[in-house]
C-alpha cells in the first residue's frame, strides 16, 4: 500500500505529515491530528456526522481520502468559534434552540449551516430558511426529532417565529 | 471502518491515467468524487489494487459548447454544474435532475462523470444521459470511441467500459429552444436513490410534439428508455394526448425488481401515476403560458 506526504491547513494550522493511501480524511483528522470534534458514525456517506469544510465547501470526510486533501484548507467544528470562545452564530442558534441533545450529529450540522449561511448571506428569510432546511437532508439526527434544529434554522434565517 | 489496502496514484493527464489503467491489468479503479465509490471501498465491497484519482486532470473538468451540443467533463463537480449558465440555458432537464442527486454535501464533491459512469440504475444522471440522447466519450491507451448513452449501460453498475478505459466527456445534444422538461421521482427521503423516477424532454411546434426523449430510473437493471411512450408522443397534438394511455405504454417498457424498499408492482403502479402526472403538468404549463 502506498504512503504519501501531504500538507494541509486545518483551522488555520499547517500540518505536514505522511498518510497511508487508504486513510479517510475523517479518520486522519481525528486519529492523526487529534481534531476529535469531527465525528465518524456510519463511515459510508449516509449520516453527515463527519461533515467538514474543505476549501470552504461542506463535504463528508468519510468519503474522501486524507491524501486527497493534500494542499486543502480544512475547517472542522473546532474552527468555527472565535479564539476567545465566542460561538459562531450557527452554534449559538443550535444552543439557544435545543438543537442538539447527545451532540453526535452536531459538528456536521454546524459545518453545513455555517457554509449555507455564508453562501446565502443577505437573502430574505424564507429563502435562507429554505436553503438551510434543504441542506439538512444530508444529516441524520437520532435525538432531536429535528424540531430544535428547525427552530435554530428559523432563528438563523431571521424569521419571526 | 477501513478500505482494504491499495496504492493511490494521482495522474496529471488523461494519457498518464490511461497508462496506469492499462498497466494495472484490471486491478485499478478510477475515483472522481468518490461519493458512491468511497462507501463501496469502506465496506470492502470494492477492493482495487490501485486507485486512480482523476481530480488532478484539468482537461476532465468544466462545461463547453461543441458542435450541436454541450460537453461536460466527467470530473466536473455536481455543485458547479448546478450553477453553470451554459447548462441552465441548453439543458434544463439535466439541471432539474441534478438538483435531485444526493445531498448538498455530496454534490459539493460528487462529479457528473462519476454518476454517469457508475451506472447505478436508480440514479438520475444515467437516465438523464439516456433520455437526452447523450454520447459518452471513452479513451484508453489503445483507442478512443464514442458510445451512445443508450448502449452504455448493460446492468446494475455494469457498463461497456473496459477496465483500461476512462470516460473523458459526456456530450448532450442540443434540444430545440423552449423545449419542455419532464421530471418526477418518488424517493423515501430527499437525496435518497429513487424508488421510481423518470426524466426527459419534449419539443413542441405548432401545438404538436416534434421530439421526445424520456427514460426511467429505478425501473430495471439499467436506465430504460420509454420508447413506446416516445413513439406515441411524437407527432401527437396536445389536444389528442391521453396521458394515462401514454403512461401505460411507458411502463410497458420497464422491468422493475422487487427489493426491500418496494415491490415491482408498486414501482409499476406508481410509475404510471407519476408519468401521467408529469406529462399533464408539463403540457398544461405550456398551454397556460
Ligand atoms: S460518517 Fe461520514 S456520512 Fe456518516
Ligand atoms: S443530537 Fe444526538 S444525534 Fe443529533
Amino acid at each position: 500500500m502506498s504512503e504519501h506526504a501531504i500538507e494541509l491547513t486545518v483551522n488555520g494550522h499547517c500540518h505536514a505529515t505522511r498518510v497511508e493511501a487508504r486513510t479517510s480524511l475523517g479518520e486522519f483528522l481525528r486519529d492523526g491530528l487529534g481534531y476529535t470534534g469531527t465525528h465518524l458514525a456510519c463511515e459510508h456517506g449516509v449520516c453527515g456526522a463527519c461533515t467538514v469544510m474543505i476549501d470552504g465547501r461542506a463535504m463528508r470526510s468519510c468519503l474522501m481520502l486524507a491524501v486527497q486533501a493534500d494542499g486543502a484548507e480544512v475547517t472542522t467544528v473546532e474552527g468555527l468559534a472565535e479564539a476567545d470562545g465566542t460561538l459562531h452564530p450557527v452554534q449559538q442558534a443550535l444552543k439557544d434552540n435545543f438543537g442538539l441533545q447527545c451532540g453526535f450529529c452536531t459538528p456536521g450540522v454546524a459545518i453545513t449551516m455555517a457554509c449555507v449561511t455564508r453562501d446565502n448571506a443577505g437573502v430574505e428569510a424564507p429563502r435562507m430558511e429554505d436553503a438551510l432546511t434543504t441542506a439538512m437532508s444530508g444529516h441524520i439526527c437520532r435525538c432531536t426529532g429535528y424540531q430544535g434544529i428547525r427552530r435554530a434554522i428559523r432563528q438563523l434565517a431571521g424569521a419571526s417565529t | 471502518m477501513k478500505p482494504a489496502p491499495f496504492d493511490y496514484v494521482r495522474p496529471a493527464s488523461v494519457g498518464e491515467a490511461c497508462r496506469v489503467l492499462a498497466e494495472s491489468g484490471g486491478g485499478a479503479t478510477v475515483i472522481a468524487g468518490g461519493q458512491t465509490l468511497m462507501p463501496l471501498l469502506n465496506l470492502r465491497m470494492s477492493q482495487p489494487f490501485v486507485l486512480v484519482d482523476i481530480n488532478g486532470i484539468p482537461e476532465l473538468k468544466g462545461v463547453s459548447r461543441v458542435e450541436g451540443g454541450t460537453r461536460v467533463g466527467p470530473a466536473t463537480r455536481q455543485a458547479d454544474a448546478l450553477e453553470d449558465e451554459t447548462l441552465a440555458r441548453h439543458l434544463p432537464a439535466f439541471i432539474t435532475a441534478l438538483g435531485h442527486v444526493g445531498h448538498y454535501q455530496t454534490r459539493n464533491r460528487g462529479t457528473i462523470g462519476g454518476s454517469v459512469a457508475l451506472g447505478e440504475p436508480a440514479a438520475e444522471m444515467p437516465a438523464t444521459a439516456v433520455s437526452l440522447g447523450a454520447t459518452i466519450e471513452i479513451t484508453s491507451s489503445a483507442r478512443t470511441r464514442s458510445v451512445p448513452a443508450d448502449e452504455f449501460y448493460v446492468g446494475p453498475y455494469m457498463t461497456v467500459l473496459e477496465p483500461d478505459e476512462l470516460v473523458t466527456g459526456i456530450v448532450y445534444p442540443d434540444w430545440p429552444d423552449g423545449h419542455l422538461v419532464l421530471f418526477r421521482e418518488v424517493a423515501q427521503r430527499a437525496g435518497d436513490f429513487a424508488l421510481v423516477g423518470l426524466v426527459g424532454a419534449l419539443a413542441l411546434e405548432g401545438g404538436a410534439i416534434t421530439r421526445a426523449g424520456i427514460a426511467w430510473f429505478g425501473m430495471g437493471p439499467t436506465p430504460i428508455r420509454a420508447r413506446q411512450a416516445e413513439a406515441a408522443l411524437v407527432g401527437a397534438s396536445l389536444a389528442g394526448i391521453d396521458a394515462e394511455a401514454v403512461a401505460r405504454a411507458a411502463v410497458a417498457d420497464t422491468a422493475p425488481f422487487d427489493d426491500h424498499h418496494a415491490s415491482a408492482e408498486y414501482r409499476r403502479t406508481v410509475g404510471a401515476r407519476i408519468f401521467a402526472r408529469a406529462l399533464r403538468e408539463t403540457l398544461d404549463l405550456r398551454s397556460a403560458a
